[in-house]
C-alpha cells in the first residue's frame, strides 16, 4: 500500500518550511518514527519522523524547496494491503447513475405476515389504494391566494446567468410563480445570443476572444507582478523644434513620416541597454536579463489593444526605427500582423500622449519588467535658471511614466532609467543629426 | 436469479459469512434453538453449534458488551437485538464504548462487530415494538449505521458490516422482513457503506428516504407519474455516513427535495439531509426543502386507525409530491 508522507504542522504560526537534508534515499527501508528528513522553518529546525514503516519510493520535495505545511513530500510503500473497510460493490456491476431493476428492488407480498412475533398481523395496506383526503391536499387548495410571489434561488441564478428578465415571464407555478422550468424554456426560446438586455435596460455583451485574452492577460499581470510607479517630466522643446525643422525633408528622403514615437523609442532602447534590469523578466524566482532589446509599442487597433514588437531596437537608427514602426503599426491596424510581429517583446512603450493623456499608471505587459508611457506634449510656463537668474519661459513639456516590477527593480534603478531617458530626449535640439 | 424476502436474505447472508469466516459468531436472545424471534438465525445453531450461535440472557447491555469484548479479541460477532425498542440498555456499550474503541486505543484495537437491530412500525406493535431509533446511533461518530430496504441491499450491506473493521449498526425494518421480496444473486457481493442509490430516476423532484418508506415512496412516485410528475427516489441506504455527494447531486439536478421518513422529524435524519441540501444546493433550489414524517408524539399508537394516521403512507407522500411539484 502506498503511503503519502505529509509535512507535519509544527506550530500555529508556521505555514511553510524549507526541506533540509533527506536522511534516506529512495529504495531505502525505514522504521516508523525513525528520522526521515530535516526540515527548517523560521521557528525551528527538526527531523521529521517517518509516519510508517516501509520503503521510501518517491521524494516529492527536493532539498532547499519551500513547502507548505500539510503538503505531500514523499511516498512510502508499506507493503500492507489497504483495509477492506469500504468494499466496493462487486456484483452485479452497476454504475453510480443507473438504477437497479424492479426485480432487485423487490415487490410487496400481498397479505404477508408482518406481525412482530409471527402469525397474527396480515398486511392489508396494498388493497387500500384510494387517494386519501389528506390534510396536505386540502391545505393545497387554500394555498394559492396565501402564497406571496417570489423568485427561488435557482430561478434568480439562471435568470442572471442567461440575462432573462423575470418580470417578462409568465409563471406556470402555483399562483403564477416563475419556476425553474419557465426560465429554462425562456432560455431555449431566446437562443444563445451574444448580447442581451437586462431587466433595467442594461446590455450584456459576450466579449470577443481577443477581449477575453486581454482580460486574462491584465489579470495575470496585475495579480502576479507587484507594480510600482514613478514619473518624471521632460523638456522636449528641442525635440519639437527638430521635428518641425526636419519632418518634410525626412519624409522625402526616407519615405515615412517622422513622429515623436521613433525618436523616443531610439532614446528608450539606448537607455535599456544601459539599464539591463529594466529589460528583464522574473522567471521561477530568478531574474532573466534579456540580451535582445525588443520594444513592444502599444497600438489601439479596432478589436482592442495590440502590441507589435520592434526587434533589435537598441541597434537601429532613428530612421530605421521610423521605417520599422511604420510597417508594423500599419500591419497592426490592418489586422495583418505576423507571429514575428507580436513575439519576443522585452519592454513596452506606450505613447498615451497621442490620446491626450498627461499622466498614467500602465499595467506591465507580463512577463516583462517594466512599461513606459510617453504622455502628451504640452506648452507650459517653466522656471529655468540661467547664470543664477530665475525666469519663467514657455517650454514644451512631456511627462514620462514608468510602471515597474518591484521584485526586480527598486525605486533608485527606476529613477536612473527615467533620468537616462530624460537626458536622452532633452539632448535633442533642432541641430541634432538623427540618423 | 433466486427471489428472497428480506428476512431470508439476512439469514442466508449470516450463514454464508459464518461459513466463509470462522471468526464470525452470533449472539442474542433466542437466536439459538428458537432461531431468532423473526427466524433470522433459523437452523444456524444446528450448522455451527452452540459455540458460535449463543443464546444470551435478556440483557442487551450484556449482549453488546460481550460482543465488544469478543471483537477486540479477534472475533467478528453479530449481535442481535430482538427489537430496537429494547436497545436502550445497550446504549452505553454501543455509543459510549464500541464507537470509541479505535480512537481510545490509538488504533491498536478495533471492534469489528455488527449489531442487527429490527426497527420500525406499521406492524401493530404498539409502544414497545414499533420504535425508530436510528438517530441516536447515526449521531455518533465511530459508528456506521446502515438501513437496507430491499433483500438485495440487505445481503450486500450486512456482508459489508460483518467484514468491516469497525462497529456497524444494521437497521432492518421489521415490516419489510416478509413484505418485500426481490432478486438476490447467489454469488458473494458487498455494497459499500456510505453509498446511496437512485432507486427510481426522475427529473421533477427528488425524494430522499430509507427503510420501509422507500417502498411507499416508490408507490407514490408511480401514482405521481400518472399525474405527469416525474419523481426521483433516492434510497439513502446508509444513515451514517450519509452519501452527501449523491444527495447534493440529485437535489441540485431536480431543484426540489422531499425527505420522507417514518421517524419523527425533529432533530432526525431528515434534518441532516435538509441541512446538507441547504448547504450544498442553495443556488439550485426551486422550492423549499420539504419533510414528511409522523406527528411529534411519543409512541406509535396501537389502535389500527391511529397507527395508520401516524404512519406516512403512499397517499400522504403523493400529496406532498403534488404540492411541491405544483409550486
Amino acid at each position: 500500500m502506498s503511503f503519502q508522507v505529509e509535512l507535519p504542522h509544527v506550530g500555529e504560526s508556521v505555514t511553510e518550511a524549507v526541506i533540509g537534508k533527506w536522511l534516506i534515499k529512495p529504495g531505502d527501508q525505514i522504521e516508523k518514527y525513525d528520522p526521515l528528513v530535516e526540515v527548517i522553518t523560521d521557528k525551528v529546525n527538526m527531523d521529521v519522523p517517518s509516519p510508517a514503516t516501509g520503503t521510501l519510493t518517491k521524494i516529492l520535495a527536493e532539498e532547499g524547496e519551500t513547502v507548505l505545511m500539510g503538503a505531500v513530500i514523499a511516498e512510502l510503500e508499506t507493503g500492507e494491503e489497504s483495509a477492506p473497510v469500504t468494499p466496493t460493490e462487486s456484483s452485479p456491476a452497476q454504475s453510480a447513475t443507473s438504477s437497479p431493476s424492479a426485480s432487485r428492488i423487490g415487490t410487496l407480498v400481498q397479505g404477508a405476515n408482518v406481525g412482530p412475533t409471527g402469525g397474527e398481523f396480515l398486511d392489508t395496506s396494498l388493497s387500500t389504494n384510494e387517494p386519501a383526503e389528506s390534510s396536505e391536499a386540502s391545505e393545497r387548495s387554500g394555498g394559492v391566494s396565501r402564497r406571496q410571489k417570489g423568485f427561488s434561488p435557482v430561478v434568480t441564478r439562471l435568470a442572471a446567468q442567461h440575462g432573462i428578465d423575470l418580470n417578462s415571464l409568465v409563471g406556470t407555478g402555483l399562483g403564477g410563480r416563475v419556476t425553474k422550468k419557465d426560465v429554462m424554456t425562456a432560455v431555449e426560446a431566446s437562443g444563445s445570443s451574444s448580447s442581451s438586455v437586462g431587466s433595467n435596460g442594461d446590455e450584456i455583451i459576450d466579449p470577443t476572444p481577443i477581449r477575453k485574452m486581454i482580460a486574462d492577460h491584465m489579470v495575470k499581470a496585475m495579480t502576479e507582478i507587484p507594480h510600482a510607479w514613478s514619473a518624471i517630466e521632460v523638456d522636449v522643446t528641442g525635440m519639437v523644434e527638430w521635428r518641425a525643422a526636419n519632418k518634410d525633408q525626412f519624409e522625402r528622403e526616407h519615405g515615412v513620416r517622422i513622429t515623436y514615437l521613433p525618436m523616443a523609442l531610439a532614446v528608450v532602447a539606448g537607455a535599456l541597454r544601459e539599464h539591463p534590469r529594466l529589460n528583464s523578466s522574473w522567471v521561477d524566482g530568478k531574474i532573466l536579463l534579456k540580451t535582445a532589446v525588443n520594444v513592444g509599442v502599444a497600438v489601439a487597433a479596432e478589436e482592442g489593444l495590440v502590441v507589435p514588437v520592434v526587434h533589435g531596437a537598441a541597434d537601429a537608427s532613428t530612421v530605421e526605427l521610423a521605417q520599422q514602426l511604420d510597417g508594423v503599426v500599419k500591419r497592426a491596424r490592418s489586422n495583418s500582423m505576423t507571429i514575428e510581429d507580436v513575439q519576443g517583446g522585452t519592454f513596452t512603450l506606450n505613447n498615451t500622449g497621442a490620446l491626450g493623456s498627461v499622466w498614467g499608471g500602465a499595467i506591465i505587459n507580463h512577463p516583462q519588467a517594466a512599461i513606459l508611457t510617453t504622455e502628451a506634449i504640452v506648452k507650459r510656463p517653466v522656471v529655468i535658471t540661467e547664470n543664477g537668474t530665475d525666469s519663467v519661459v514657455v517650454r514644451s513639456m512631456m511627462n514620462i511614466c514608468l510602471s515597474f516590477d518591484h521584485r526586480i527593480i527598486d525605486g533608485a534603478e527606476a529613477s536612473q532609467f527615467l533620468q537616462a531617458v530624460k537626458s536622452g530626449l532633452e539632448a535633442i535640439t533642432s541641430e541634432s543629426d538623427l540618423k | 436469479m433466486p427471489e428472497q424476502t428480506v428476512i431470508e436474505a439476512v439469514r442466508a447472508t449470516m450463514q454464508a459469512e459464518m461459513q466463509r469466516d470462522d471468526s464470525v459468531i452470533l449472539l442474542g436472545e433466542d437466536v439459538g434453538s428458537r432461531g431468532g424471534v423473526f427466524l433470522a438465525s433459523d437452523g444456524l445453531i444446528d450448522e455451527f453449534g452452540e459455540d458460535r450461535v449463543i443464546d444470551t440472557p435478556l440483557a442487551e447491555s450484556s449482549i453488546c458488551g460481550v460482543a465488544i469484548g469478543a471483537a477486540v479479541n479477534g472475533l467478528r460477532p453479530i449481535a442481535e437485538i430482538q427489537f430496537a425498542d429494547f436497545v436502550w440498555p445497550a446504549i452505553n456499550q454501543l455509543v459510549g464504548e464500541a464507537s470509541k474503541v479505535r480512537y481510545g486505543t490509538n488504533g491498536v484495537k478495533t471492534a469489528p462487530m455488527t449489531v442487527r437491530v429490527p426497527y420500525g412500525g406499521g406492524v401493530r406493535g404498539g409502544l414497545y415494538h414499533s420504535q425508530s431509533i436510528e438517530v441516536l446511533f447515526a449521531h455518533t461518530p465511530g459508528l456506521s449505521v446502515v438501513a437496507p430496504a430491499t433483500p438485495y441491499d440487505a445481503k450486500g450491506l450486512l456482508a459489508s458490516a460483518i467484514r468491516s473493521e469497525d462497529p456497524v449498526i444494521v437497521l432492518e425494518h421489521k415490516r419489510t422482513y416478509r413484505l418485500v421480496k426481490g432478486d438476490v444473486p447467489d454469488e458473494d457481493y458487498t455494497i459499500p457503506i456510505g453509498k446511496a442509490e437512485i432507486k427510481r430516476p426522475g427529473t421533477d423532484l427528488s425524494i430522499f428516504t430509507y427503510g420501509l418508506m422507500l417502498h411507499y415512496a416508490l408507490q407514490a412516485a408511480e401514482m405521481a407519474s400518472a399525474q405527469g410528475v416525474d419523481v426521483e427516489v433516492v434510497d439513502l441506504r446508509t444513515l451514517r455516513p450519509l452519501d452527501e455527494d449523491a444527495i447534493a447531486e440529485s437535489a441540485s439536478r431536480t431543484g426540489k427535495a422531499l425527505i420522507v421518513q417514518e421517524d419523527t422529524p425533529a432533530v432526525s435524519i431528515s434534518s441532516e439531509v435538509a441541512a446538507i441540501i441547504g448547504e450544498r444546493c442553495f443556488f439550485d433550489l426551486d422550492g423549499p426543502i420539504t419533510r414528511l414524517g409522523p406527528p411529534e408524539i411519543p409512541p406509535m399508537p396501537f389502535s389500527p386507525i391511529q397507527e395508520a394516521a401516524f404512519m406516512p403512507s403512499p397517499e400522504k407522500i403523493l400529496a406532498a409530491i403534488i404540492k411541491l411539484a405544483e409550486l
